[in-house]
C-alpha cells in the first residue's frame, strides 16, 4: 500500500462541506488548507453551488484536477459509497473523518469501508479521527486555525489512537519547542494501523524519531508491531492508556493472574527496545531528546549548576533512574577551580556536582562545561542554569550550547520556563539542546538516551 | 515438533479443560524439559514398589480430575522416609475425591521458582519466570518475555527480578545454576509456541533449582475452552 500521497499530496478535495454552515467541520478544513496551506484545494457537495467564491462541485469525479487525497465528513452509512466514487475518480488516499462506525456497534459499516478499500488497495485513515498535520504542507484536523497552538516543523512523528492526545500533545511540543514531522489521529484504524505507519515512518527521511499513543492492539498485532519495531533503526516511544487490569482473571492459573494484560504489554515493549513512557510529559521530554541526539549514552552525568540544592536532587534523580555520577579526581578539580573567577575559587565545590555558587558569572559556567567534556569522564552534561544568579547573562546558553556542539558531547539544560528567562531557553533549543522545566525532567531526558538502541 | 503422544495427551486433557500432572510431566518430558522420576500408583502395592525404584525419600500426590489445586485439600505428602509412612500417605490419598491414582516423586530440593506461560491476545505466547511458592500472587516479583525465547532473554529475567539475590546465590547459598535453568525456559517456550492453538495458560509451580540443575515438581496446563 502506497502512503505517500496521505502525506504528501499536491492536491486534496473536502467531501462533505455545508453551503449554510461555515463551522462545519468539513469547511474548517477546507478554509484552513485554502488559507494556509500550499495544496490545491477543492470543495464537494452534492448541492453544488459556492463556498467562499470558490467552486463547490457536485460530484468527486468533476474535480478538474487529479486528486491526491480525499478527506470524507459524511454521514457513516454514506461513506462507502463516496469512498467508491473516489477510487472510481482516481483519488489516490483519504482520510475518514466521520464517526458512526465500530465505535458506535455499527462495525458492519467499517467491514464494508475495509472491503472497498483492500479491493482497490486504496489507503485511508479513520474512520472517526481527526486525519493528518504535516507542519507548512497541510492539515486535516477540523479545528480552526485560530484556536491551534501550531508546532513547528522538525523530526518528530506522532501517531494517535486519540484525536484529543494527538492535540494535546502538539500544544505541549509547540510549548516545548518540539518540532514535528507529522501527527496522525488513527481513529479506528480500519485498515492503516500503528505497523503500517510504523513501516513508512522508519524509511520516511523526515522523521528520526517515530512515537504513539496506544490503548490497545487488535488480536496479534502487538507481535506483529514489536516485531518490527526491532529491526527499526529510530527510536519509537510509546504511551499505553488503559493500564489498570481489566475485571476479575480466572484463578485457575497463578501464571494467568500474574500476567495481565498490561504486565504482558510492557514485558513486550521492553523485550523489542521500544521504549514506554510512563505519562504524556514523559513522551514530551523523550521525543525532544531522541530528535536532539543520535548516539545512546552509557549514562556517565556531569551535572553543572550554580545551587548545591539542585545538584543534589539532580544526583538523586540520576541514581533512582539507574545513571551514573562519576565523581572528579583531584587533578581534575583543581583544574576546574583554577579556571574559575576568583571570587568563586575558594566557595565553589567541583567534585560533580560541580556547584560553582550563585556567585558564579557566565564564564565559570562555560569553564566547567569546557573542563567537563574534556575530562573523558562523562558522555552526558546536566546544566541545571538558575536565570536570577545575578552574574549570569542571556549569553550564556549559547555560549555553553556551542561548547556542547564542538564536543559533540549531549548537553540537557534545566531552566524554570518563564517568560523572562525565554532568550535563554532558546539559546539551548534553537542551537540544538534540549531544555526541561523541571530538574527530573533533565534527568529523564538523559534516561532516555540510555535506552535509546545500541 | 509435537508427537503423536503429546497430541493424544492434549486431546484427552481439553475434554476436561485442565491437564492432570502425570499427563503434564509427560507432556514436559517428551519436550525435553527436566521432570523428577516418577510413577503412578492405583494400589498400596504399586506406591510400594515405585517408591523403592526411585528411592526414599519421596512425595506423594493425590491426582484427582476434580481436584486442580492440589494444597487447597492437603493432596501432598512430602519426605516420606519409608514403607510404613508410604502406605498410610496413599490411603489418605487415595481416599480424597475422585482420587484415581498416586502420583510418587523423587523429593527434590533447592529454590523455589516458578516458570508460566500465557496466550496473550495481543502478543501470543509469553513466558514467565518468577520466585515460587504459594505467595507468588502476594509479591507479584515477575518477568515476562514474548515466546520463543533467544539466548540472553533468560539471564535478563532472572537479573530484572526484585529477589534476583535468592537466584545468584545469598547467605552462603551457591548460585543456581544458570545453564539449566536457561535451558529449561528455553525449551518450555519452545513447547508454548507448539501448545499456543490448545492451551491457555500453563504453570510450572514450584521449579526446584540449585547449583546442580532444575527440576519441574509441579506442572498444570490450563486448555483452551
Amino acid at each position: 500500500m502506497n502512503l505517500e500521497p496521505l502525506f504528501n499530496p499536491k492536491s486534496i478535495a473536502v467531501i462533505g462541506v455545508s453551503l449554510s454552515n461555515d463551522r462545519h467541520p468539513a469547511n474548517v478544513i477546507f478554509s484552513k488548507n485554502q488559507h494556509r496551506y500550499p495544496v490545491d484545494v477543492f470543495a464537494v457537495n452534492p448541492k453544488g453551488g459556492f463556498l467562499q467564491d470558490e467552486t463547490v462541485y457536485s460530484r468527486i469525479a468533476d474535480v478538474p484536477a487529479p486528486v491526491d487525497l480525499a478527506v470524507l465528513s459524511v454521514r457513516a452509512d454514506m461513506v462507502g459509497d463516496t469512498m467508491a466514487d473516489c477510487i472510481k475518480a482516481g483519488v489516490r488516499s483519504a482520510v475518514v473523518i466521520s464517526g458512526g462506525f465500530s465505535e458506535m456497534g455499527r462495525g458492519d459499516l467499517q467491514e464494508k469501508l475495509v472491503a472497498i478499500a483492500k479491493e482497490a488497495d486504496f489507503p485511508f485513515i479513520g474512520p472517526n479521527c481527526l486525519g493528518i498535520f504535516v507542519p507548512s504542507r497541510f492539515d486535516t484536523l477540523f479545528l480552526p486555525s485560530e484556536r491551534m497552538i501550531l508546532p513547528q516543523t522538525g523530526s518528530v512523528a506522532l501517531v494517535s489512537q486519540s484525536g484529543g492526545i494527538l492535540v494535546d500533545q502538539m500544544i505541549k511540543f509547540s510549548g516545548e519547542g518540539i518540532g514535528m514531522s507529522k501527527a496522525i489521529s488513527i481513529g479506528n484504524k480500519a485498515v492503516i494501523r500503528e505497523l503500517d505507519l510504523l513501516e513508512y515512518f522508519a524509511a520516511d527521511s523526515t522523521t528520526k524519531v517515530i512515537a504513539f499513543y496506544v490503548e490497545g492492539f487488535r488480536k496479534n498485532e502487538g507481535r506483529q508491531f514489536v516485531t518490527a519495531a526491532v529491526e527499526c533503526s529510530k527510536p519509537i516511544v510509546m504511551l499505553k492508556a488503559g493500564k489498570s487490569p481489566a475485571g476479575q482473571q480466572a484463578v485457575a492459573s497463578h501464571t494467568a493472574s500474574l500476567a495481565g494484560d498490561y504486565d504482558n504489554f510492557r514485558s513486550a515493549l521492553m523485550q523489542h527496545s521500544v521504549l514506554e513512557v510512563a505519562n504524556d510529559q514523559e513522551l514530551a521530554s523523550y521525543c525532544e531528546v531522541l530528535s536532539a541526539y543520535n548516539n545512546p549514552i552509557e549514562g556517565r552525568v556531569a551535572i553543572i549548576t550554580g545551587s548545591g540544592g539542585h545538584g543534589a536532587i539532580a544526583v538523586d534523580a540520576c541514581s533512582a533512574q539507574g545513571l551514573t555520577v562519576p565523581s572528579l579526581d583531584e587533578i581534575r578539580q583543581k583544574e576546574i577551580i583554577a579556571a574559575l573567577s576568583p571570587s568563586v575559587q575558594a566557595i565553589a565545590s567541583c567534585r560533580n556536582p560541580i556547584d560553582l555558587t550563585g556567585s558564579a558569572a557566565d564564564d565559570d559556567f562555560v569553564a566547567a562545561m569546557r573542563l567537563c567534556c574534556k575530562s573523558g569522564v562523562f558522555d552526558c552534561i546536566l546544566v541545571l542554569l538558575l536565570p536570577y544568579i545575578p552574574g549570569i547573562t542571556s549569553d550564556l546558553s549559547a555560549r555553553l550550547s556551542a561548547i556542547a556542539g564542538r564536543e559533540r558531547i549531549p548537553l540537557i539544560a534545566y531552566v524554570p520556563h518563564e517568560e523572562k528567562y525565554a532568550m535563554l531557553i532558546d539559546g539551548f533549543q534553537l542551537n540544538g539542546n534540549p531544555v526541561s522545566p523541571s530538574i527530573e525532567g533533565s534527568v529523564l531526558m538523559a534516561k532516555a538516551l540510555s535506552r535509546r538502541k545500541r | 515438533m509435537m508427537t503423536q503422544e503429546m497430541m493424544e495427551l492434549i486431546e484427552a486433557a481439553g475434554r476436561r479443560g485442565w491437564m492432570m500432572e502425570p499427563a503434564a510431566k509427560r507432556l514436559l518430558e517428551l519436550a525435553g524439559c527436566p521432570v523428577p522420576r516418577y510413577a503412578v500408583a492405583r494400589s498400596r502395592e504399586e506406591a510400594g514398589k515405585a517408591a523403592r525404584e526411585i528411592g526414599y525419600p519421596v512425595i506423594a500426590k493425590v491426582v484427582s480430575p476434580t481436584i486442580v489445586h492440589k494444597s487447597d485439600v492437603h493432596g501432598v505428602e512430602l519426605g516420606i522416609a519409608g514403607d510404613d509412612e508410604l502406605l498410610t500417605a496413599f490411603d489418605r490419598l487415595f481416599a480424597l475425591p475422585d482420587c484415581q491414582e498416586v502420583l510418587i516423586e523423587e523429593s527434590l530440593r533447592g529454590t523455589e521458582l516458578i516458570i508460566g506461560a500465557v496466550m496473550d491476545d495481543q502478543f501470543g505466547p509469553m513466558v514467565m519466570l518468577g520466585i515460587g511458592g504459594t505467595a507468588v500472587e502476594v509479591y507479584h516479583d515477575v518477568a515476562l518475555r514474548m515466546a520463543p525465547l533467544k539466548e540472553g532473554d533468560v539471564q535478563a529475567m532472572a537479573t530484572s527480578l526484585k529477589a534476583r539475590k535468592l537466584i545468584e546465590g545469598f547467605r552462603g547459598q551457591a548460585p543456581i545454576d544458570m545453564e539449566a535453568l536457561a535451558a529449561c525456559l528455553l525449551r518450555f517456550s519452545l513447547l508454548v509456541m507448539d501448545l499456543e492453538p490448545y492451551i491457555a495458560s500453563a504453570d510450572l509451580n514450584p521449579v526446584f533449582c540449585s547449583s546442580k540443575g532444575c527440576t519441574i515438581a509441579d506442572a498444570r496446563f490450563i486448555m483452551k475452552n
